[in-house]
């Protein structure tokens, strides 16, 4: 009965959006207000059903109702409630209704607070809202219901993988798609202002809280991702460039060049083409995203199960969307430009070369996740892009993005002092250097590439510490002065402090973890002695535990320094019967200075008595880049937070900028 | 100027869905490694046998010996390989080809005593131990096994350990069109 309601939930839900797909998209056209404001309640009512949708799943889950099909193949009766509840969106037919749910969420999140939009902007921006809303909706009715039946039920369900079992990846999907969808709403609105022929500081003011939302999200669903991968896939690493991985990077990428270009917009009425090109390719590569994941083009860990009818559905979901969007854009777009001129070192010349390096970065990363299909395609060749093409070709496009990172706050708009601003920095550019030199004396193994971008992450931060030190007049005034400057500077102001010492602070954990670790993989019986990184490592023995749905081996290993017994750590290998498939549980201390991460296999040989196959890794600085990820988040929150984005919004002005509205 | 700008964002994404219009036919397994050997001559080598270990060593020239044979490379440090290894014992008896082995990367005492203990049912193995063959047939992890005709061209290869019911009906189907083509 229950998922009667759900897939009930979601005919609705599709009907609600097939109306807002045309009727306030008419009413602005028409100037008819009644028909403009229907938008808000079916925004909302879209909402409301695919909660119900969503809810209705849940509960399938949750009381394990194997007459559903999704439920049979993703659960199990015997798994934890916390990865019952988290199955729900585990599935493909599961993660596609958070998707649509999460449209919906932004749909009427602008329903809701969208108050100072236009009333015709806002109409044409759900519309367009509901378009993609349609594409999915149906895409699920018509290829992956969720709410499937299978009759005659079975005794017991699948379970779900067993590597998607952790709290870490519990978390990471809903985050990650706030993100990626999200970007969904600055698409519409840059569709909406297309059709409407009208773009100003208003509207990419209206667009950055969006845009920020977006962001955050992303940036918290990413990082986690990586957090699992290093905790549990058990390999050891935190980032390894597969196509999946990318794909959720490439709208971050270009989602971080969408935040900063919108400002040179919204302060200076210049690059608006750029931003509203920029809003489409973010949701566009979003989308490629799901198309990936979800067609089998590409070879991925964790790519969801194959299903050509399912790729050739979102293929034509993106042709139309993307195409279409990039067609308008280009009948459109020469008619925008115009807007605030600038000396070549400005603030908006600062902003223009981090749009430009983070549009090739993106640009590099793209290429070489679809590389393999192209080489495919044209000579037959299959290969695979690693990371060695990445660390040649993506790291030193950011890198001088870094350095521009660090003297672009200091930039006035219009027109700067690259000369004064190069004086008051002199601190920063020699500590950075001195820091280089110490580390490149004392690390002589390593690629020089890294002693460079860690003298870079440290110019970064006291760049960047020092120009917010310097808007609070930090030491140069009485102390309770700084402190009520501190008060007054906006909080927009403190969220960029923040998070691009975040972003300083990442580099130290992307360098250290990843050019000086230390590995180690032995085959170990009790009594090993093992040394990494001046820790000594004993394996005491090993122990079959028991587990909900799983039997475990766990090893427990003696961690002591110089003799002093410092912990113990109990790495796991465990394995799940139902679904029949094994999980690494690697063991970590953790410390701000490097984590001693621990993971066992299977014994080498039967008869060979107890010989594990251990490896042992030392990771520096790798806690520096969850902390470094928190800073993002907690600035983007902080931007987000700002009074400037939420009131007192300037009115349009009269006399538009453009030449005529097109209608 | 402007105006072909402008153009130039749909212009990629239209090349870009091409490949994926391309890609998305159901024929193609993008997990699918193939190797560059198949229909082509097995690549010149010649490996002693393993000390200790009382079966010949295993050349180019053993591989043309008029009836297809399986060449499996194996190494008493890989895990899958202790798997792989009573699959094939097994194989090797019932469809009746001769199991030549590669020992790869291995110590001579390690492999002669996991051959001991589990048994040997190769009738030649070269020991590979710089790996230098190993890098000749571009093997990409072991175990790996190559179908070879009685002619000494590779016909079939497998990545990883056979072990599936898949994987070992893809050997059987491999070996019975080997076979009939020999005959016809």
């Amino acid at each position: 009965m229950i998922p009667e309601l759900g897939q009930f939930g979601l005919a609705l839900a599709l009907a609600l959006a097939v109306v807002q797909s045309v009727v306030p998209m008419a009413g602005a056209a028409r100037g008819n207000l009644v028909w403009m404001r229907s938008a808000q309640s079916t925004a909302l009512g879209q909402l409301v059903f695919l909660a119900l949708a969503f809810g209705a799943l849940m509960w399938a889950f949750v009381v394990s109702d194997f007459t559903v099909r999704n439920v049979v193949e993703n659960s199990n009766s015997l798994k934890p409630m916390l990865f019952k509840v988290a199955a729900t969106w585990g599935s493909h037919e599961g993660s596609l209704l958070l998707w649509t749910l999460i449209l919906a969420l932004f749909g009427a999140g602008v329903a809701v607070f969208g108050t100072n939009i236009p009333h015709a902007l806002r109409a044409r921006t759900l519309s367009v809202q509901a378009w993609i809303s349609v594409g999915f909706l149906t895409f699920m009715l018509f290829t992956s219901n969720p709410f499937e039946r299978m009759l005659p039920p079975p005794v017991d369900g699948n379970d779900l993988n067993p590597l998607l079992q952790d709290i870490g990846l519990a978390m990471h999907p809903p985050l990650l798609y706030v993100g990626y969808v999200g970007f969904s709403i600055v698409f519409s609105f840059a569709v909406a202002a297309l059709i409407e022929g009208r773009v100003d500081a208003a509207w990419a003011r209206w667009v950055r809280p969006w845009t920020l939302a977006a962001w955050m999200s992303l940036t918290a669903g990413i990082a986690l991702g990586s957090w699992w991968a290093y905790y549990e896939l058990g390999w050891g690493g935190w980032w390894f460039w597969d196509p999946v991985e990318n794909v959720s990077f490439m709208p971050w990428l270009l989602g971080t060049a969408l935040l900063h270009s919108a400002i040179v917009t919204e302060k200076r009425g210049a690059f608006k083409s750029w931003t509203i090109l920029l809003a489409i390719l973010t949701f566009s590569l979003s989308l490629l995203g799901t198309f990936i994941v979800r067609s089998g083009l590409l070879t991925s860990v964790h790519a969801f199960a194959v299903d050509p009818e399912r790729g050739i559905y979102i293929l034509g979901l993106l042709g139309i969307s993307i195409g279409g969007s990039l067609t308008l854009y280009a009948v459109r777009a020469p008619a925008m430009e115009g807007g605030g001129l600038f000396a070549p070192v400005s603030r908006e010349g600062g902003l223009l070369i981090n749009n430009l390096l983070l549009a090739v970065a993106t640009g590099t990363v793209l290429f070489g996740t679809l590389y393999p299909l192209f080489l495919e395609a044209i000579t037959g060749d299959k290969i695979s892009v690693g990371p060695p093409f990445y660390n040649a070709s993506f790291v030193p496009i950011m890198l001088p993005l870094v350095f521009v990172m660090g003297l672009g706050p200091f930039l006035t708009w219009k027109r700067a002092d690259l000369k004064g601003v190069l004086q008051r920095l002199w601190l920063a550019l020699a500590l950075a250097a001195v820091a280089a030199l110490v580390l490149w004396y004392l690390v002589t193994e390593g690629p020089v590439l890294a002693v460079l971008a860690f003298g870079l992450g440290i110019w970064l931060f006291v760049a960047t510490a020092q120009e917010w030190a310097s808007r609070i007049k930090l030491f140069r005034a009485p102390f309770s002065e700084s402190l009520r400057r501190a008060r007054n500077l906006p909080r927009a102001s403190h969220g960029m402090t923040l998070a691009h010492l975040g972003l300083a602070v990442c580099i130290f954990g992307f360098v250290g973890s990843s050019a000086w670790k230390e590995d180690l993989i032995v085959f170990a019986e009790p009594g090993t002695e093992v040394q990494v990184a001046g820790f000594d490592l004993r394996l005491e023995g090993v122990e079959e535990v028991p587990g909900p749905n799983y039997t475990a081996f766990r090893a427990t290993l003696v961690v002591s320094r110089d003799g002093e017994f410092l912990q113990n750590l109990y790495p796991e290998r465990r394995n799940y019967p139902v679904a029949r498939s094994q999980t690494t549980e690697s063991a970590i201390r953790h410390s701000l200075a490097g984590d001693l991460y621990a993971s066992i296999a299977e014994p080498a040989s039967q008869t060979a008595g107890e010989a594990w196959t251990l490896r042992v890794l030392y990771e520096p600085l790798v806690n520096f880049i969850w902390l470094g990820s928190f800073m993002l988040v907690l600035g983007g929150a902080l931007s987000l937070s700002d009074r400037r984005l939420r009131v007192g919004a300037p009115r349009r002005a009269k006399a538009p900028e453009m030449a005529q509205p097109a209608e | 100027m402007q105006r072909i700008l402008v153009l130039l964002p749909i212009a990629v994404v239209l090349v870009i869905g091409g490949f994926f219009v391309w890609g998305l036919n159901p024929e193609r397994d993008p997990n699918a490694i193939p190797s560059v050997l198949i229909s082509k001559p097995v690549p010149v080598f010649d490996l002693a046998p393993i000390a200790g270990v009382d079966v010949p060593g295993l050349a180019s020239g053993d591989l043309a010996a008029g009836e297809p044979v399986l060449v499996n490379v194996f190494a008493s440090w890989c895990v899958p390989c202790r798997a792989e290894h009573k699959v094939l014992t097994r194989l090797a008896a019932q469809e009746g080809f001769p199991l030549f082995g590669i020992n790869y990367k291995d110590k001579p005492e390690d492999a002669k005593a996991w051959l001991e203990e589990l048994g040997n049912p190769y009738l030649r193995i070269g020991s590979d131990e710089s790996g230098r063959s190993g890098l000749e047939w571009g093997i990409s992890g072991v175990p790996e096994s190559f179908l070879i005709d009685g002619t000494g061209t590779v016909i079939w290869r497998y990545v990883g350990p056979i072990v599936t019911e898949q994987a070992q009906d893809d050997l059987r189907r491999a070996l019975a069109a080997t076979r009939e083509r020999a005959a016809s």
